[in-house]
């Protein structure tokens, strides 16, 4: 065969298979992704069986924890809403009320929603540009 | 000081612009005493930045709170250790130390190159410049590390605890000297493009940069699943986040190129995609510092929403937009010398690995974008998970490990079936050997992919052994030297060759780490009393008992945890969750020691076999009441002394506040005096330590194929490229 022609076939071939593997890459992360929500859509729609990325802010006073369990409320960053949610599994060491989360979870009873197991992913403190509160009138900020 | 920072960034800055205008000039009026003078600029950058640089660790190490860097990232209560480190925990400081690493390396690669590539140079220099302008813009409008508070605090906020880890000493300049020693390359490849120098010979005198700046990415990536795996505790070392992607974005396509130039430099092929691997690689590093910064992706480890995001597009735009267009217009001068003279040949393989390497980055880069294409296509921001990049990472990786064996396997041009046989049967004799042998252990047959890893493995182990073997017996047979001497004068003349045998070695063991622990872990997570057992993957786990430590630093409750087997003792493990004080006095005087950051210290059994590894997650709850009483009591108490007599109120808060920290003190040790059940996790991992230490061994094969070759074989391999330099000089004057 000629070598000219060789090349042409083996580019064709060569291009036809990435053009493949690039669609099933591209088809598969779309069905496979999982939808951010914020608490108010998960609260105007979610749908029970259908997996969310649940994102917001820990609400204050919200964390409880009992029995392996963990329960939070999760509020939504544009409306004065927030879910509820029950989570297992590891919990980031940076997790607190007032911090920003991500945890994928499914609709579960009224405004219950439950936290897939070792999911959650939690905003990293010491990289927000928010200046934190400066040392206040409590004393000394540690032991002395 | 801070007034003396503020003036050097602008003075670098000038410096950096001027450097730029020089370089340009001498480059296209022909000016060798304006290059000159550019090349210097940037000498002085680097001098006036490691000033400026100096000053911010002296204000960090002094505790000097009346720069706001300090005040919000490190406090008196830091270790010393840390407070150096806490410079590049901001974003201003990260910024600091990415510029002046960049003039740093910047002035060793034009040191090194200054009577080689002296059209290319020019440019090269300023290019580079043009990086450190743009980053000194940033620290001089955006991001200020010198800005200063007008109200100096007592105190400042601390290090967040996450960050106090040995790698996290290493992790950031290790990463951002992988990224600005990849802008080396990339600065050379513009200035071979612009200037038509695109033979062979920029590529040789930067390949060292590229090689190093991969070593150092390599070694930050390393050190920060290393940090993931002790500090973070959920026990694994990687999750596919953004900005660990981003890292391995640039390492992907580098380690691409570090390969095809060898293609380049033997036989004049793969220009086009040399210069374009190059660029990406370049402008991927820019893209990692942007991700972490931008906060346009959610990350664990990004910057949060910042200012920057504007000019780092405008700055990626730019380097997209003109490396296509540098390639496009220079497709003319970068064609190959050579074709592929068979698919069955070292280049045909190099190639292979070169399109599973951009293969496996495009991969990451589109999981890691999903979110922002997905929001762009469909309206909604949607992400995929590990599940997701395992799919396509997992089959992809696996044949990246096997053509590392086949590749040097191979010979040039052409595969012929004597050296098949010469070649391939040792090594495949061991992977079908150890397959075999894995599939006798029990269960091992339920991890089909974890047995095809570890015969792949088994082969590329071979490979190298065997390669080393034959080049270690021919120098015996030629020198007449011990085996280990010829062993080391072989490794020592043909170093680049060698090096990259044992990364190939290093690389395969810790891919063996992660396939064999991730596929046969065993994790539990449980509560537990003291006194109380549990049992994982055969292991009989006992909490011995509680731990309570109240700090200067932070308060520690831990567990000592008993591990036996069959009824042997097997380790005695300590781990502890530390809590920091935080600053929000609203949390009241007792509950402000228990409600700041916290951070987990793994209990670890590390192990050639496996790894036991366990944290603990002790719950607050039973203290709430006891705190709450604290924090009303001492709130009486000190409204009590401010109501007072003024002369003794300073006597009287100094008493509170010693009352205080015995409260303090008594209330975490009510953890160990009456004990309630703690959560933890345990982890059982066969084979984690492979994964540290095949990185150990990849490392120790970057450093020896980095490291210089003797004078004799430098000038062996001069001659041979003086003498390829001249007949592409006669190609091109023909």
């Amino acid at each position: 065969m000629d070598p000219s022609r060789k090349r042409r076939i083996r580019l064709v071939v060569a291009l036809t298979a990435a053009l493949l593997a690039a669609s099933a890459l591209i088809y598969t992360s779309f069905s496979a992704g999982s939808d951010e929500k914020t608490a108010g859509q998960l609260l105007d729609g979610a749908v029970a069986g259908k997996t969310y990325t649940l994102a917001g802010t820990v609400k204050d006073g919200s964390v409880r924890r009992a029995d392996g369990v963990l329960w939070f409320s999760v509020r939504d960053p544009h409306r004065p809403v927030a879910v509820r949610v029950r989570y297992t599994g590891i919990v980031p060491d940076p997790f607190r009320a007032g911090r920003g989360v991500m945890v994928k979870v499914q609709r579960g009873a009224g405004d219950l929603f439950v936290g897939e197991k070792d999911t959650m992913v939690t905003k990293c403190p010491s990289k927000f540009q928010v200046a934190p509160p400066r040392p206040g009138s409590g004393g000394p900020a540690s032991l002395t | 000081m801070a007034t003396v920072g503020r003036a050097l960034l602008i003075v670098a800055f000038a410096v950096a612009l001027y450097g730029v205008g020089a370089s340009l000039y001498g480059a296209f009026a022909g000016g060798r005493a304006w290059v000159d003078s550019g090349r210097r600029a940037v000498y002085a950058l680097a001098g006036v930045l490691t000033i400026a640089f100096a000053i911010m660790e002296i204000a960090f190490l002094r505790s000097d709170f009346s720069f706001d860097v300090v005040a919000t990232h490190s406090s008196t209560t830091t270790p010393t250790f840390y407070k150096a480190t806490a410079a590049w925990s901001s974003q201003e400081g990260s910024l600091l130390l990415w510029v002046w690493l960049l003039s740093v390396w910047s002035s060793l690669a034009l040191l090194v190159t200054r009577r080689r590539v002296r059209e290319v140079a020019p440019v090269a220099t300023a290019v580079l410049l043009t990086f450190a302008s743009f980053f000194l813009m940033l620290t001089i409008f955006f991001a200020q590390p010198f800005t200063t508070l007008a109200a100096v605090p007592q105190e400042g906020t601390g290090l967040n605890p996450l960050l106090r880890h040995p790698a996290m000493m290493f992790h950031p300049p290790m990463l951002y000297s992988g990224y600005t020693l990849f802008s080396i390359p990339f600065a050379f490849a513009i200035g071979a493009l612009i200037t038509r120098r695109l033979n062979a010979e920029w590529i040789v005198s930067t390949r060292r940069f590229a090689l190093a700046a991969w070593l150092c990415l390599g070694v930050g990536i390393v050190l920060g699943a290393r940090w993931s795996y002790t500090e973070l505790g959920w026990g694994g070392y990687w999750a596919w986040d953004p900005v660990e992607n981003a890292s391995l974005l640039p390492w992907l396509t580098g380690t691409a190129f570090i390969h095809s130039i060898m293609i380049q430099e033997r036989r004049g092929m793969l220009k086009v995609w040399n210069a374009s691997l190059v660029l990406a690689t370049g402008t991927l590093a820019i893209l990692g510092t942007f991700l972490v910064r931008s906060g346009i992706l959610d990350s664990i480890h990004a910057f949060g929403a910042s200012t920057l995001g504007v000019p780092f597009l405008i700055l990626i735009g730019a380097m997209v937009l003109g490396s296509v267009g540098l390639v496009v217009w220079r497709r003319a001068d970068l064609t190959s010398e050579h074709r592929l003279d068979s698919l069955l040949s070292r280049e045909a393989v190099f190639l292979f690995q070169n399109v599973i390497l951009v293969g496996l980055a495009f991969v990451v880069w589109w999981g890691t974008f999903f979110p922002l294409i997905s929001e762009a296509v469909t309206g909604t921001r949607a992400s995929v998970g590990p599940p997701w990049f395992d799919k396509y990472i997992v089959p992809l990786a696996f044949v990246l490990v096997a053509l590392s064996g086949i590749g040097p396997l191979v010979p040039w041009r052409r595969l012929t079936w004597a050296s098949v046989r010469r070649g391939f049967v040792l090594p495949a004799l061991a992977a079908l050997v150890t397959v075999l042998a894995l599939l006798a252990v029990p269960g091992a047959w339920m991890e089909p992919k974890a047995a095809a890893f570890t015969g792949v493995v088994a082969f590329v182990l071979a490979s190298v052994g065997q390669e080393l073997w034959r080049g270690m017996r021919a120098r015996q047979a030629s020198a007449r030297e011990s085996a280990p001497v010829a062993l080391a004068g072989v490794v020592r003349r043909n170093r680049r060759r060698y090096g990259g045998y044992v990364v190939h070695a290093g690389f395969a063991v810790l891919l063996l780490g992660v396939a064999v622990s991730s596929s046969f872990q065993h994790a539990r997570d449980i509560s537990l009393r003291p006194g109380q057992s549990a049992r994982v993957d055969g292991f009989d786990i006992t909490y011995v008992r509680a731990t309570a430590r109240a700090a200067s630093e932070k308060i520690s409750l831990g567990a000592v945890l008993d591990i036996s087997k069959h009824g042997r003792h097997v380790a005695t493990l300590r781990t502890t969750r530390g809590f920091y004080p935080s600053q929000d006095i609203s949390q009241g005087i007792v509950g402000r020691f228990f409600g700041g950051e916290s951070e987990s210290e793994v209990g670890l059994r590390a192990g050639l076999g496996r790894d036991i590894w366990t944290v603990i997650n002790p719950n607050l709850a039973p203290l709430t009441p006891i705190i709450e009483q604290g924090n009303r009591t001492f709130r009486r108490a000190m409204v009590g002394i401010m109501t007072g007599p003024a002369a003794k109120r300073q006597q009287a808060v100094a008493q509170l506040y010693a009352l205080r920290d015995a409260a303090v003190t008594a209330v975490a040790r009510r953890f160990v005096t009456s004990p309630w059940p703690a959560d933890f996790r345990f982890i059982v991992s066969p084979l984690a330590t492979w994964i540290w230490l095949g990185a150990i061994i990849t490392f120790l094969g970057g450093l020896l194929a980095l490291w210089p070759a003797p004078a004799a074989a430098r000038r062996r391999v001069s001659a041979g490229y003086a003498a390829r330099v001249a007949r592409e000089l006669a190609r091109t004057t023909q």
